[in-house]
């Protein structure tokens, strides 16, 4: 009786955690996303010298997403002026983050896609819209498919409802909403994250009506980010203090690390920001506490242990297949005639047959 | 539609078929592909005219005339055998109903089910449907680039060498020449030097090997993909696969799957990228061998392995066979000639929906933005891809696989084509604050002196009329 009673129970307990396995396994599967891979659009739109914090706050997000694993092939890097090679620069060569001169984020590897004047409204778009000049290189054009995760990373200056590139033009929140529609219709993203670091940031977010977007911002609309900490032997403030601390959250992810993107909500709180960080969730289908940062910030792929094979004929020795050598042109080459350059420049009439 | 044509072996004639033979039998099945997008906005009016795609099958009964030799035996266990062919064996129980039952699965197999349709659909279909892993096979495309890469870590102990270019020859071309309706695809091969798997094997001590687990799988692929070139490759979709030979210091290399089993393919893939199979090479029979060690990589083994691979990656798996079916092996050609019309349905499927919406959004943003200007070759693009689109689905009603998907692939290159156009950047948005905020310093100070001299006109004129009456 006892026996029985103790089979049973211990039945019991076996399809219990049979059963819980089982809906772990099925609870994994709903949250996780379905991404294939992994891109980056980074873009810094501010000139000059003393925007100097700007290109800092991108080289470090691009410092990040190339540590936590998505390659340059997968990386579109818009930084608007050159820092690291700016004439002022006491340290030439090196874009630093942090003062005391603790962390180049500059580098040895760092593969910048649009440089200086190429950073434009219309190239910005039109990278994100893929309607691209057939002569662009590879390098320079957003790849995606529908199985891709975006992060888009912007900052500079900008104010409510715009955000300016190069200190002459500017992008609205309406062209941006619009941009990413286009994206959203031929299927260019299946999640996107969008993260602005500018002042009256929020108002960028504003607009989206496209699925699939969550979008952070360094501030809400009426408040300013404000810069972290001027380096004296540089001169100039080097970082954000919004993208600063990213920086410092995300230097402690690794590519296998499971942390959430509630997480990063919570970083920078006004305390150590002075302005509100904001976020918006409402256009993302999964909860953002399923959300892996490295969904967006790292590239895990998925992988399948491959169980079939197929089975090939050894001995079918026959199909060497001659590829038709290519006829080559057989006359002998020889060249063009030649504009007779001595007499033209000498004056040297040409010999009339008389 | 699916035609399917049933023999009868002389003998198995079930009872309750009708005398008359031949004897058409149709039978439909639409299939419901649900259509809310997550927003709650309604899918584009253009998809429900692709429901009519449903399966369903005629089936004509034929009786072989008794002349013929006895007919091969299935084994036991076994009541389908598929050939590589379009054709198969089937044995059923009396009667027309299992009869019909069985071949309602066996269509379901060779041609395509709810699923399959819904994967081909897999961007049009809300997320609730399918799980994330239903759209991972390769999207279609005009063409694939394949490169074979074989990576070295140690080249002072191994001295790899692998006759790639007779392998591609031998065993890739026939496949690719196979599928070469499909798209195009180009091959090239590489040996790179000193590339390390990102992970760290362990040491198993029962089976004296090193161990790489399922989960640190993913972290594999990261570090050497830098290194591949693959970003200077075509505009085409790129297909790694990599053959991977440990180091010396890590030798033998097993990949163990969740339950802790070595894998015995010791090869994993991952959707849309590509493929990476562990060579191991036996220790030296004495310690005293001189190193490096030469070794000839045997290329059957390895092909076995990439060309499942590329199966998988385009979708084309065994994975959903009923037990008692068993598939005649397709051998060096690589996939049977029904699996190559399913692979083709997907994509014309596929190409057909995404010509849809584009067209569709393009009309879209026309409407937003009503001051874009259409070029000419825009528009006979457009003209272009519809008249092909509307081909490809006459062509896909008749059952005439082939000329659908070529009509389907000139439709996507088309509409592609229109929609990418560069000179459609819209860059011509106001807000129409601010185009109060523009237009008005302009026109205001130039617009008062106008006013009031009209006022000022308009005032003399009716002094004038008023005057006359006041003179006498």
């Amino acid at each position: 009786m006892a026996a029985a009673l103790s089979a049973a129970a211990l039945l019991l307990g076996c399809c219990g955690a049979a059963l819980a396995s089982g809906v772990q396994d099925q609870a994994e599967q709903f949250f996780r996303s379905g991404h294939t891979n992994n891109w980056a659009v980074l873009v810094c739109t501010s000139r000059f010298w003393f925007n100097y914090r700007h290109v800092a706050n991108t080289l470090s997000v691009y410092r990040s997403v190339k540590r936590l694993g998505i390659p340059d092939s997968h990386i579109v890097l818009m930084l608007a002026d050159d820092m690291a090679c700016n004439p002022r620069n006491p340290k030439p060569a090196t874009v630093f983050s942090h003062k005391n001169m603790e962390l180049n984020v500059y580098g040895d590897d760092v593969e910048v896609d649009y440089r200086s004047y190429e950073v434009t409204v219309e190239n910005f778009l039109r990278v994100l819209t893929g309607r691209i000049p057939p002569s662009t290189p590879r390098s320079k054009r957003l790849l995606s498919d529908d199985r891709s995760n975006i992060l888009i990373y912007m900052t500079g200056h900008g104010g409510n409802g715009f955000l300016k590139f190069q200190d002459s033009e500017e992008i609205t929140n309406v062209e941006l909403a619009d941009a990413f529609e286009q994206m959203w219709q031929k299927r260019r993203y299946n999640e996107l994250l969008f993260i602005i670091d500018t002042c009256q940031g929020a108002s960028m977010y504003e607009r989206f009506y496209s699925p699939n977007i969550m979008a952070l911002a360094s501030s809400q609309v009426g408040e300013d980010s404000l810069s972290h900490q001027p380096d004296l032997g540089i001169g100039v403030h080097l970082m954000d203090r919004y993208t600063f601390y990213v920086l410092e959250f995300l230097e402690e992810i690794h590519p296998a690390s499971q942390t959430n993107m509630n997480d990063l909500f919570q970083v920078c709180p006004k305390s150590l920001c002075v302005s509100t960080p904001g976020h918006r969730t409402d256009l993302f289908q999964r909860d953002p506490q399923n959300v892996l940062i490295t969904d967006f910030f790292g590239s895990v792929r998925k992988v399948e242990i491959t169980t079939e094979t197929i089975s090939l004929d050894r001995d079918l020795a026959g199909f060497e297949n001659e590829l038709p050598k290519d006829e080559l042109a057989t006359e002998p080459l020889k060249y063009a005639d030649q504009l007779p350059v001595a007499q033209i420049i000498h004056q040297i009439p040409a010999e009339q047959s008389v | 539609a699916v035609p399917v044509s049933v023999v009868f072996t002389p003998g198995s004639v079930p009872a309750d078929l009708p005398r008359q033979l031949p004897y058409r039998d149709v039978r439909e099945e639409p299939v419901p592909v649900g259509c809310k997008t997550p927003t709650g906005r309604r899918c584009p009016r253009s998809l429900p005219e692709l429901l009519w795609v449903a399966p369903g099958f005629l089936a004509r009964w034929q009786s072989q005339p008794r002349s013929r030799p006895s007919p091969p035996r299935l084994p036991q266990g076994t009541n389908v055998y598929v050939g590589k062919h379009r054709s198969a064996l089937v044995r059923a129980g009396q009667g027309l109903a299992a009869l019909r039952a069985r071949l309602q699965q066996l269509t379901r197999v060779m041609s395509f089910t709810a699923s399959s349709i819904a994967a081909a659909l897999a961007d049009r279909v809300p997320d609730g449907q399918l799980g994330p892993d239903a759209r991972r096979h390769l999207k279609s495309s005009l063409g694939y680039e394949i490169t074979f890469s074989l990576l070295n870590p140690d080249p002072k102990s191994h001295d790899v060498d692998w006759d790639i270019e007779g392998a591609v020859n031998r065993y890739v071309q026939p496949v690719l020449d196979k599928l070469s309706v499909v798209a195009n695809f180009s091959v090239d091969s590489q040996i790179l030097y000193y590339a390390v798997l990102g992970v760290t094997p362990r040491f198993d001590k029962e089976s004296s090997s090193f161990l790489l687990s399922a989960h640190s799988l993913p972290h594999v692929i990261n570090p050497v993909e830098a290194r591949l070139g693959s970003s200077a490759a075509s505009l085409y979709p790129v297909l790694n696969f990599l053959l991977y030979v440990p180091e010396r210091s890590h030798s033998p290399l097993y990949i163990q799957d969740k339950d802790g089993a070595p894998v015995p393919t010791n090869a994993f893939h991952s959707p849309r990228w590509g493929g990476i199979m562990i060579y191991n090479i036996e220790a030296p029979a004495s310690p005293q061998a001189s190193l490096p060690l030469h070794v000839d990589v045997d290329m059957v083994r390895v092909m076995e392995v990439f060309l499942a691979q590329l199966r998988l990656l385009f979708g084309i798996s065994r994975e959903e066979l009923p037990p008692e079916f068993q598939v005649e092996s397709p051998g060096n050609e690589g996939l049977a000639d029904w699996e190559l019309d399913r692979l083709l349905w997907a994509h014309t499927v596929e190409n057909i929906a995404t010509v849809a919406t584009t067209l569709t959004s393009l009309a879209q943003l026309l409407d937003q933005i009503s001051n874009i200007v259409i070029k000419d070759d825009v528009a006979s693009e457009v003209y272009r891809a519809v008249a092909s689109v509307q081909d490809a689905m006459a062509e896909l009603a008749e059952g005439r696989l082939r000329s659908a998907f070529q009509a389907s692939k000139e439709a996507v290159t088309s509409s592609e084509r229109a929609f990418f156009d560069p000179s459609l950047l819209h860059l011509l948005y106001f807000p129409d604050d601010q185009k109060f905020a523009i237009y008005i310093p302009l026109f205001l100070p130039m617009a008062v002196p106008i006013l009031l001299s009209l006022a000022k006109i308009l005032r003399e004129a009716r002094q004038r009329k008023k005057e006359p009456t006041k003179m006498d």
